[in-house]
């Protein structure tokens, strides 16, 4: 079994207009560098991207919102992207900013296998409209929570610290964040990783995301690896 | 009046031994700078770590290791990482004793405001909304009042909301208050501020019960 392709071009190749991507990382943090380049230099348009943040205007996800490529977003919080904010307010982007708890879990209903889960953020906001809702006793008090649908996505595409010929993922830091969870939740998913080996040299007992929710993995290059808010203490 | 600095330190100190507490960006993110010392306090990003530290030195920054606020940081020991739907799972799971947050509008039934101004500021709730319907215990930290003097303390949120019947304790420039089925009780005054500023500043209703005391901070 090996799953290794070539490198981005060649693990985005049958990626096609209008489909649905999820893209892990958190700000810049753990974000899949070479595919998303790989994406806007193959073009793809009408994408609906699952993503918790939209990069910033010139890094990440934010490449592709300059090359209008994305249709829709759903996303947790877009602060730090000033073009995607613009194309938010002006209605040129479709966008569905849902909490970031609702995000996570619902890529994990999807890797799960679980049609549908029950939260309660949101709840008497306007992330509650249009949705169903239940009432279930929590600590002897009842409590309402929405019904939140697991995600449909044609593709994951994740960032892993090392990986191996199986596609088992091994993440670091908080650079984790959602890609294991996206990593099981696409119907394809494909792996970057800062470093390849072969089956065998990973420890099982360390595997985060084990291979069999990986499709597709090939060793990135040049990652930038930004900083978004470089904050230091003064040593005394 | 407190300015921002303040205003963390008072919140500090409702922070309790060995609690995991969770800070939202802003001044909740200051609070961290003034646990007491020799208190043993575990801080949640909701990124995915348990055991956030302080700003690393200069020339230390990894990224790979950031906050909610997308700052660099460092780890304490003992501190774990995990994945995004682990991290809400524990805040959903009301395993995060205290979650600390800002706000701009607060009603007094307990409703949170702190996600969007329609029209001008539409950057997204990010975990807001999910912190304030699972957390035990929430404290806000905010402005009594905005540039214009309006009070930001209403019977009734007019900003988007975030979340409903919530919110348990506010930390102001002005003033601690306790939310009750009542509305806002008045438990402090900042130093050098009388119970007619904070009067003044509080539009939805307040209750002021017995002696008020300044508020000691150090």
């Amino acid at each position: 079994m090996d799953k290794r392709v070539a490198n981005a071009e060649e693990a985005v190749n049958d990626i096609q207009d209008n489909m649905t991507l999820m893209l892990g990382g958190f700000g810049l943090c753990g974000i899949p560098e070479n595919c998303i380049a790989a994406l806007v230099k193959k073009g793809v348009k009408g994408l609906t991207c699952i993503a918790n943040n939209a990069g910033v205007d010139d890094f990440g996800i934010g490449l592709l919102l300059k090359t209008r490529q994305v249709k829709k977003m759903i996303s947790s919080y877009v602060g730090e992207n000033a073009e995607f904010e613009r194309q938010l307010l002006s209605g040129e982007l479709e966008v569905d900013l849902i909490p970031q708890g609702t995000l996570a879990t619902r890529c994990l209903a999807a890797g799960y296998g679980m049609p549908a889960i029950f939260t309660p953020a949101g709840v008497g906001t306007e992330v509650a409209i249009g949705k169903e809702t239940r009432k279930f006793m929590v600590e002897g008090v009842e409590k309402e929570f929405l019904m939140e649908y697991a995600f449909d996505a044609d593709f994951a595409i994740v960032k892993a610290w090392k990986g191996d010929t199986h596609g088992n993922l091994i993440f670091k830091g908080t650079a984790r964040n959602f890609n294991p969870i996206m990593a099981m939740a696409g119907r394809i998913t494909i792996a970057e990783v800062e470093e390849l080996v072969p089956a065998g040299e990973l420890d099982p007992n360390n595997i985060h995301t084990p291979g069999i929710y990986v499709h597709r993995i090939f060793k990135g290059v040049n990652y930038q690896k930004r900083i978004e808010q470089r904050t230091v203490r003064k040593r005394i | 009046m407190l300015d921002k600095i303040g205003i963390a330190k008072r919140i500090a100190k409702e922070i309790k031994n060995n609690h995991y507490v969770n800070l939202g960006i802003g001044i909740p993110t200051l609070v961290a700078n003034y646990i007491p010392k020799g208190m043993n306090v575990v801080l949640q990003s909701e990124n995915g770590l348990l055991g956030m530290g302080p700003f690393p030195f200069e020339g230390e920054e990894d990224p790979d290791l950031v906050n909610a606020g997308k700052q660099t940081i460092t780890t304490v020991s003992g501190s774990a990482f995990f994945d995004s739907a682990m991290s809400f799972g524990m805040i959903r799971a009301r395993k995060v004793d205290l979650t600390i947050l800002g706000a701009m509008e607060v009603a007094d039934n307990g409703d949170i405001a702190n996600w969007k101004i329609p029209g001008k500021m539409v950057k997204g709730m990010g975990g807001a909304m999910d912190l304030v319907a699972s957390a035990k215990h929430i404290i806000v930290a905010m402005q009594h009042v905005n540039k214009e003097g309006e009070s930001k303390l209403l019977k009734k949120c007019d900003l988007p909301l975030t979340g409903i019947s919530c919110v348990k304790k506010i930390v102001t420039e002005l003033a601690v208050l306790d939310i009750t089925p009542r509305g806002f009780q008045l438990l402090e005054r900042a130093p050098g501020v009388s119970i007619e500023q904070i009067k003044n500043a509080t539009a939805g209703r307040l209750i002021i019960e017995g002696e008020i005391p300044e508020m000691i901070i150090d």
